[in-house]
């Protein structure tokens, strides 16, 4: 699981987690005990819907402000390592 | 003993008097947190050019306009660290985004400043708003102004600690599950979470969406009605925010309690209230009676579940939106030759502090196949519960009261130990995230010297009923009167 | 050459299209859609960058040119649709999620019916949904041996609808088939370019084999990275033949993903992308969701255009056109609404079938350009061949005229009248021509009169030639006849 939060834990850190989260999870699975038939989940609060803008464009960011906090970049290209 | 005492119109007026000026007063902001911060610890990050450039640019607009120009013209604010400001590094308190410097403001820091507010820096929280006592910033400690061995509470400790210590007039917070409201209540001051959606949470570094909002830190009810009506209103850039009249929250602030139902959840009295704590709410109940409020018992039957699915919801939010903190577009670059597997994993741990990878974690967990209807779908149907209890009381009441918290300000490192206790910190406050209604906390008294703040919850876009009970109560407290130890310039 | 058949495994094919939307500003934000040819990571924002504490905003647009995709496939629009979430790391993935539809997409369960081998087909669409593109990646040097990969975001948060389409395909013939009226439709309803050059139409396949006659599914391989028709075409052939042959064999196929090299014309197995089947969807909580009213539906269907079957079907009938010209002109919608403007204007539906498809196309061919990129304007090619049909000039002329106007633009009328390009058809004037061309000719003549036909039609040239083209081809074959009579009638 934290391989797919891709946070590069080592397993000692690894065995604390899950000690902890064994606790969390075992007292939110209180949850089970709520009676939720006939009952609509919630995603966002306040029934918005339709929210939508026009198809217009607008002025963004230049390619210096948008690569500004970019730690490595290359010719205008933001540089990752390698996908293998 | 300083202006910075004083209530927002007191100052406004003050400033169009020209018994000072604004920059006088960004000077004497600046000072004050100089001589006093390093003791308290709310500030990340100063802008002392920027708020003397914006207090001349006030007092420019108040000589040419007095009368049009805001009561926030020439106020000193700061910000908490979650939220963007443009060409000030902004961290949410992480490593990960040391050094980031947002190429934008959000839309809350650019309504103040068009109104003319003086930026005083960037206050310190928990990382990216996770906690209840400011302990997790990967930056530096924040302490209580009334007790510097304990807590400011969190997340937003540093925006409550520097209204308490007077070294900022008002500041902006961020509530997902109290984390305006609880250090409001710890550390003796005005702390708001208003109706989802009723602030822009455009340029707020997110923590959970369906349940953040940006509210305001101040030291009396007034200035946070001032605030929140400042920077309330839909924002196109924020689908999820509404447009809602803001007139009531000011104008209904003087109208009293007389003739209105308040609420007691009698499942928030039976959480484990540190009974000094107990007894502060319920002179501050007798209090509003005696005002001419009539107290009824009301039942919220599911808010033994609120906490679970808040600790499901949150954290699956969170892991999500803090995916993109990879340390490509901004954050830590990669060392050396990596594969790109390792570049995200090496950044991500170097970034991330304990809370967020325990909350990543349990959050991916929650949404991932097997788990996901277990978890998260069914918080979400108890979510729905929560709503739906609030909804049933307040056709009973106008308003909900409790305290803000189980006890006042504990010690430093005294729960940090047990992720479990430090959540139930926030038991009282958070239901009101999950249902999306608005909520104050205002200081009702103190126990063992220490501030308790008393929580009034109104209905969805109810702020007007939630302002002027807590009105009410600040008349009879009088807390705000009070200055806490280091709030105090030795010479 | 269909493998199916001679290795007795019965092909399972379905495809799944990405089409860019034709939109001005990206999905969600108001950066610009069309980011083509700019400079790496200047058409960016904090939305589309995704930058701490940004957030998205739906374009209606997009919405619009979906749903009208999906009515134009006979799709059911639902009356309530979300955005989700799709969760996974890759750089060219700022967010670490896409914006994307999971369980209650825009719509579903439609049909889309193509020819193919002479045969009629209707394949199935299980869905048409709405999400954002991502950036690009570029690598440093032979992809294999890349120390780098470089991002460049332009590209990202682009509205994409991707058009997945139900098993139904039983050959790669019939999947090119499928591919290619889907793209015409796509272009004839104005919702996407076409181009899968550049990428802005995409095409992956999942193929599988089985038994005939078997209704359970073989395992299914993903292909990617299909360019072209042909190349879907290609690599769908192969790896028929691959399958066939492991399974042949007694072996049992992975599933997978492959990619189509172009450049070894086989598939490669891929690494798939981390644990790419977790995407931990969940409702996008920055985004209300969408109510669908039926009156908005009516609305997008009433605004639909001719579809193409409608319109072959029609030039067929109103312009009693051969099938297969009807075809070639409603190819393109561009072309059909350039014919139309021609025959708008009084010129025979025939003649200029005829002359679009034939000169015209054969000039634009060369130049690679589209009927209505050239120079001739429709209403130009419209002047040119009613002076053909009035017989003002002959065929040859108006050729060297369309010739000329497809250069350098203008008004066929005016270059005749310029020019003095008019049909000759006056007999003295004729008469006189030829009188001069005989006496020059005399063995062609005499050949005519001797029983030979062919030698006329020297002559004829000959008098064409004199005349620069203007004379009128019968007055010259009539005179010609007259002088030159044949013994024994």
């Amino acid at each position: 699981m934290s391989r797919l939060a891709r946070l590069g834990l080592s397993g000692e850190e690894l065995e604390k987690l899950a000690a902890q989260l064994d606790v969390i999870v075992a007292a939110v699975a209180s949850l089970s005990a709520a009676d939720i038939s006939e009952v609509e989940a919630t995603a966002q609060v306040g029934e918005l819907r339709n929210v939508t803008r026009a198809d217009v464009p607008a002025p963004g960011l230049s390619a210096e402000e948008a690569l500004s906090n970019a730690a490595a970049q290359s010719a205008g290209f933001l540089r990752v390592p390698a996908i293998q | 003993m300083t202006l910075l005492e004083e209530p927002i119109r007191a100052l406004a007026r003050r400033l169009r008097a020209r018994e000072l000026s604004a920059v006088e007063l960004a000077q004497e902001a600046l000072g004050r947190i100089r001589a006093l911060d390093p003791a308290i610890g709310a500030y990340l990050r100063l802008t002392p050019e920027l708020a003397l450039e914006a207090a001349a640019r006030a007092d420019q607009a108040l000589a040419r306009d007095p009368a049009g120009a805001s009561p926030l013209c020439g106020i000193p604010v700061a910000y908490k660290d979650v939220l963007c400001t443009r060409g000030v590094e902004t961290t949410a308190a992480s490593q990960i985004l040391r050094g980031f410097v947002p190429p934008y403001s959000a839309t809350v820091v650019e309504r103040l400043e068009r109104l003319g507010v003086v930026p005083l820096g960037k206050l310190n929280c928990d990382e990216f708003a996770m906690g209840s006592s400011n302990e997790n910033s990967s930056y530096q400690t924040t302490r209580n102004p009334w007790d510097a061995g304990r807590v400011p509470g969190g997340s937003s400790g540093g925006s409550a600690a520097a209204v308490a210590a007077r070294i900022a007039c008002a500041t902006l917070g961020s509530d997902t599950g109290g984390s305006v409201r609880l250090p409001a209540s710890f550390c003796g001051v005005v702390g708001v979470k208003p109706t989802y959606g009723r602030v822009s949470r455009y340029g707020l570094i997110p923590f959970a969406s369906s349940l953040d909002q940006i509210g305001p830190l101040t030291k009396t009810v007034e200035d946070s009605a001032l605030v929140l009506t400042a920077i309330a209103g839909r924002d196109p850039r924020d689908s999820t925010s509404v447009e809602a009249p803001v007139e009531g929250i000011l104008g209904q602030l003087g109208a009293g309690v007389k003739g209105l139902r308040l609420g007691i959840p009698k499942e928030y009295l039976k959480v484990g209230i540190d009974p000094s704590v107990r007894s502060v709410f319920d002179q501050a109940a007798a209090t509003l009676e005696r005002l001419g409020a009539e107290l009824v018992e009301v039942t919220l039957p599911t808010t033994e579940f609120a906490l679970s699915a808040y600790y499901v919801i949150a954290p699956a939010e969170v892991s999500s939106n803090l995916a993109r903190m990879d340390g490509v577009r901004f954050g830590p670059g990669f060392e050396g030759d990596t594969s790109l597997r390792e570049a995200y994993d090496s950044a991500r741990h170097r970034g991330f502090g304990e809370e967020v990878r325990r909350r990543v974690t349990l959050g991916t967990y929650a949404l991932s196949s097997g788990y996901y209807d277990a978890f998260y779908l069914r918080a979400q149907k108890v979510r729905t519960l929560v709503a739906r209890d609030f909804e049933r009381a307040f056709t009973e009441v106008d308003a909900i009261i409790s305290p803000t918290a189980p006890t006042a300000a504990f010690e430093l490192g005294e729960r940090t130990g047990d992720p479990l206790a430090m959540y139930a910190t926030d038991i009282l406050t958070l239901p009101a995230n999950l249902a999306g209604i608005s909520g104050i906390s205002v200081p009702a008294g103190f126990a063992a010297g220490l501030p308790v703040g008393l929580q009034v919850l109104g209905p969805y876009l109810g702020e007007a009923t939630c302002f002027r009970v807590a009105q009410s109560m600040e008349e009879e407290a009088k807390v705000w009167r009070q200055l806490p130890p280091l709030s105090r310039v030795t010479a | 050459m269909s493998a199916a058949g001679e290795s007795a495994w019965e092909a399972v094919i379905g495809l799944e299209v990405h089409a860019q939307l034709l939109t001005r500003s990206k999905m969600f934000c108001s950066c610009r859609a069309d980011y083509l040819g700019l400079p790496p990571n200047s058409n960016t924002c904090p939305v589309c960058l995704g930058l701490p504490g940004s957030l998205p905003v739906i374009n209606a647009e997009g919405v619009r040119l979906t749903m009208r995709t999906a009515l134009a496939l006979n799709c059911e629009i639902p009356d309530f649709t979300k955005f989700d979430r799709k969760n996974y790391f890759y750089p060219d993935l700022p967010k670490g999620y896409q914006i994307s539809q999971y369980d209650l997409p825009l719509s579903r369960a439609g049909w889309l019916e193509f020819e193919v081998e002479g045969r009629t087909v209707r394949a199935g669409i299980t869905r048409v949904h709405l999400e954002e593109d991502t950036g690009t990646l570029h690598h440093s040097g032979e992809i294999q041996h890349a120390a780098f990969s470089l991002v460049d975001l332009n590209r990202a948060g682009v509205p994409l609808m991707e058009i997945v389409g139900e098993p139904d395909l039983r050959s790669p013939a019939e999947a090119r088939a499928y591919l290619a009226t889907l793209r015409q439709l796509l272009v004839y309803i104005g919702v996407n370019d076409g181009n899968m050059e550049e990428g802005s139409l995409r095409c992956d396949a999942n193929i599988s084999l089985r038994p005939p006659g078997q209704e359970e599914l073989g395992v299914k391989v993903e292909i990617k990275n299909m360019n072209s028709f042909r190349s879907v075409q290609r690599a769908l052939d192969f790896e028929l033949l691959r399958q066939a042959e492991v399974l042949d064999q007694g072996g049992r196929l992975i599933q997978e993903t492959r990619g189509w090299s172009e450049l070894e014309q086989r598939t490669v197995s891929q690494r798939t992308k981390e644990e790419a089947q977790e995407y931990r969807y969940f409702p996008e909580p920055d985004l209300p969701p969408l109510l669908i009213s039926r009156a908005e539906v009516e609305m997008v269907r009433s605004q639909l255009p001719e579809l193409p079957a409608a319109r072959r079907a029609r030039f067929q009938s109103q312009y009693q056109l051969a099938e297969a010209q009807a075809r070639l002109l409603t190819g393109r919608p561009g072309d059909s609404a350039y014919f139309e403007v021609v025959v708008g204007a009084g010129v025979p539906p025939q003649l200029a079938a005829n002359w679009q498809l034939g000169d015209l196309q054969g000039l634009c061919n060369a130049a690679n350009l589209e009927v209505g990129e050239s120079l001739v304007k429709a209403s130009a090619l419209a002047e040119l061949l009613k002076m053909v049909d009035a017989q003002e000039i002959t065929t040859r002329v108006a050729k060297e005229v369309l010739a000329q106007v497809f250069e350098a633009g203008g008004s066929p009328a005016e270059l005749v009248q310029s020019r003095g390009l008019s049909q000759l058809s006056d007999p003295d004037q004729i008469a006189s021509l030829v009188d001069q061309v005989l006496p020059r000719q005399a063995k062609a003549a005499a050949d005519y009169q001797a029983g030979n036909d062919r030698a006329l039609a020297a002559l004829v040239g000959a008098v064409m030639g004199l005349s620069k083209g203007r004379a009128n081809p019968e007055v010259v074959n009539r005179l010609l006849r007259e002088r030159l009579p044949r013994s024994g009638g």
